[in-house]
């Protein structure tokens, strides 16, 4: 029953053509120029092949980011594991202007050793290095822990590439029997883990702040109820089954209360529900659908989707409840907002008219200024998530007839995708900071 | 299930009768799910039956109203417009009958699955078939249905009927199913 699925990893890196012009700001290409970098492959001192490729996976993160032009291995002149055998005017001559060297050590008894050195070709030194002691199942772990140390010192901010993503996955109905599933991977798609499996839909997974628990929509038992289960206990407890709707989850940044959507009363209204004292309270009352709330990272106000105005649009609110206003205004729908994690821009599903019709598309759109700008190129892409430190975005597409993940970054420049090997994949969210 | 030979439906309607009458809509386990499944399908079977139906049989339906396969209550799936939960007028006589039969069975629970196609969010989705499950519900009740008899479950975008990403498979997905 516990199939694992296999996730693969299509990495494309495609440089985006000029989008249409109305409503959208219009990339070009260099805006942010990628910084020039090569992971040499490590050595391996140990028995056999060695365990696991941490170069190739620092590699792969970075070029992920967007932020990074890796050299791929075949032009590399030389591939040194130590500094003492660097040929800094070599790099320098392939415009490499940092260089990652690495080595790995089998300790004999099922550990490793991972040392790595980032040095700046120009200057001929070191920003940073390490020795990790760590584990065969850690391998790839470490590798991304590696990788956003060299993220942090080069570019200022936090890596994200040791963290993980949840999504759904699902399969037709074969013989009438369907299968739903909600798992968690290792951000880079590798090491995938079905944490609920069910005949009946599961939806809205949301990551609690520290990362160790999800809430989500199940709607085994023939309606919906908003559950909470620990990520890696397994223990889940049943939050609200109200009769109607109990729906879209959304954790308070303090982990203490779960936004969501109840229909209760007659039609969706957004609530605030508090994990501790088990109280609710209303925060919207309106007869149109009111729905996908999420908070603002400082806590104090919550967006949400209404079609109030006649159509879905954007609007926030106190997180205490009260008047609510509208923050959207281009195009006729715009839903699920979510905070970037410095809170200045959400992340949103819009709907855009192009020559070949209309596009369901994730937009970012600037608190400040209100300027939407169109990042997925899709027809019936949905479920914007930014990555903890801001810099990219996953979503759900369509390819063919199947459902994918894809990610871009917040410039627009870079995407890539994920897809399952057979079935539909959807919903993705990714986790906070590991703590 | 397509394929059900008329022979079997009004067996199965029987039973499908019987579990939902000994069923409160509060207490639905498992064997509900079944149920959702087998009536969704089965509604598709009345519409096959029914010629064959009424080129063998010509005579007046003696059974159970809900049995019947030409009647107006054979229809369990009312399809809506594109983002709309307004039921469409073709539709009326429809519900007409099946409230009917509701007000003249105040035993029988019938459950209004509301769905909507994949285009725009999930969760939104979700309200917008729940719309359309109440428009129904509210058109039942004004026509003298007991709200118990009602139940109500939306189910969004998540259980698809037709699965093709273009207009054909919309417009079989945003849909109502009566699942008595």
């Amino acid at each position: 029953m516990m199939k694992k699925i296999l996730l693969f990893l299509l990495v494309l890196m495609v440089w985006q053509p000029a989008l249409h012009a109305e409503l959208t700001i219009e990339i070009t290409e260099g805006v942010e120029g990628a910084l020039p970098i090569a992971v040499a492959p490590f050595s391996w001192q140990g028995n056999g092949s060695p365990p696991e490729d941490i170069a190739a996976v620092i590699n792969a993160d970075l070029q992920r980011s967007g932020r990074f032009k890796t050299l791929p291995r075949a032009d590399m002149l030389a591939r040194p594991t130590s500094v003492e055998a660097i040929e800094f005017k070599d790099w320098r001559a392939l415009d490499i202007e940092n260089l990652v060297i690495g080595q790995v050590q089998s300790n004999g008894a099922g550990g490793y050793q991972i040392q790595f050195q980032l040095l700046d070709v120009f200057r001929g030194e070191q920003l940073v290095g390490y020795s990790i002691p760590t584990t065969a199942p850690n391998l790839r772990s470490t590798a991304h822990r590696i990788a956003d140390l060299i993220y942090e010192k080069l570019l200022g901010m936090p890596g994200a590439f040791a963290t993980r993503l949840a999504y759904i996955t699902s399969t037709k109905p074969v013989n009438g029997e369907r299968r739903v599933d909600l798992n968690i991977a290792d951000a880079d798609g590798f090491n995938p883990e079905t944490i609920v499996s069910s005949s009946e839909p599961l939806m809205s997974p949301a990551w609690s702040p520290d990362g160790l628990k999800l809430a989500y929509v199940s709607f085994e038992g023939g309606q919906s109820a908003v559950y909470v289960q620990g990520v890696y206990t397994g223990k889940r407890q049943k939050v609200t089954s109200f009769k109607g709707i109990n729906g879209a989850p959304a954790w308070s940044p303090d982990g203490r209360k779960l936004a969501m959507t109840l229909s209760k009363d007659g039609n969706p209204d957004i609530f605030v529900f508090d994990l501790n004292t088990r109280k609710l309270q209303a925060i919207t009352r309106h007869y149109a659908i009111d729905t996908e709330p999420a908070w603002s990272p400082d806590g104090r106000s919550i967006v949400f989707t209404s079609d109030r105005g006649g159509k879905p649009q954007i609007y926030r609110v106190s997180a205490f409840g009260g008047k609510a206003q509208r923050i959207t205004f281009q195009n006729s729908y715009n839903a699920r907002a979510s905070f970037s994690p410095d809170g200045k821009v959400l992340a949103l599903v819009t709907l855009v008219t192009r020559e070949e019709g209309k596009k369901y598309r994730i937009a970012v759109q600037d608190l400040e200024s209100g300027v939407m700008q169109v990042l997925s190129q899709g027809s019936l892409d949905e479920s914007p998530s930014f990555a903890p430190n801001g810099s990219m975005i996953i979503y759900a597409s369509k390819a063919g007839y199947r459902g994918v993940l894809a990610a871009v970054s917040v410039d627009g420049r870079v995407r890539q995708r994920l897809a399952l090997q057979e079935g539909d994949v959807r919903e993705p969210v990714w986790s906070p900071f590991k703590k | 299930m397509k394929k059900m030979s008329i022979v079997w439906v009004p067996i199965l309607l029987s039973l499908l009768l019987l579990v939902g009458c000994s069923s409160t809509p509060t207490s639905e386990g498992g064997a509900d799910v079944s149920e959702q499944s087998t009536g969704a399908d089965g509604s598709d079977a009345y519409g096959d039956g029914a010629s064959t139906s009424a080129a063998s049989q010509g005579s007046e339906w003696q059974g159970d109203p809900l049995e019947n396969p030409n009647g107006l209550l054979a229809t369990r799936v009312i399809y809506f417009d594109f983002d709309l939960s307004t039921v469409r007028s073709d539709y009326m006589d429809v519900i007409q009958a099946h409230a009917d039969y509701l007000a003249a069975n105040p035993q029988v629970v019938v459950r209004l699955e509301g769905h909507a196609d994949e285009k725009g969010t999930r969760e939104y989705n979700l309200g917008l078939g729940e719309n359309r499950a109440n428009a129904v519900r509210s058109l039942m009740l004004a026509q003298g249905v007991s709200d118990n008899q009602l139940v109500v479950v939306s189910y969004g975008e998540e259980r698809p009927a037709a699965f093709e990403h273009n207009d054909e498979s919309w417009a079989l997905n945003r849909r109502v199913e009566l699942i008595y």
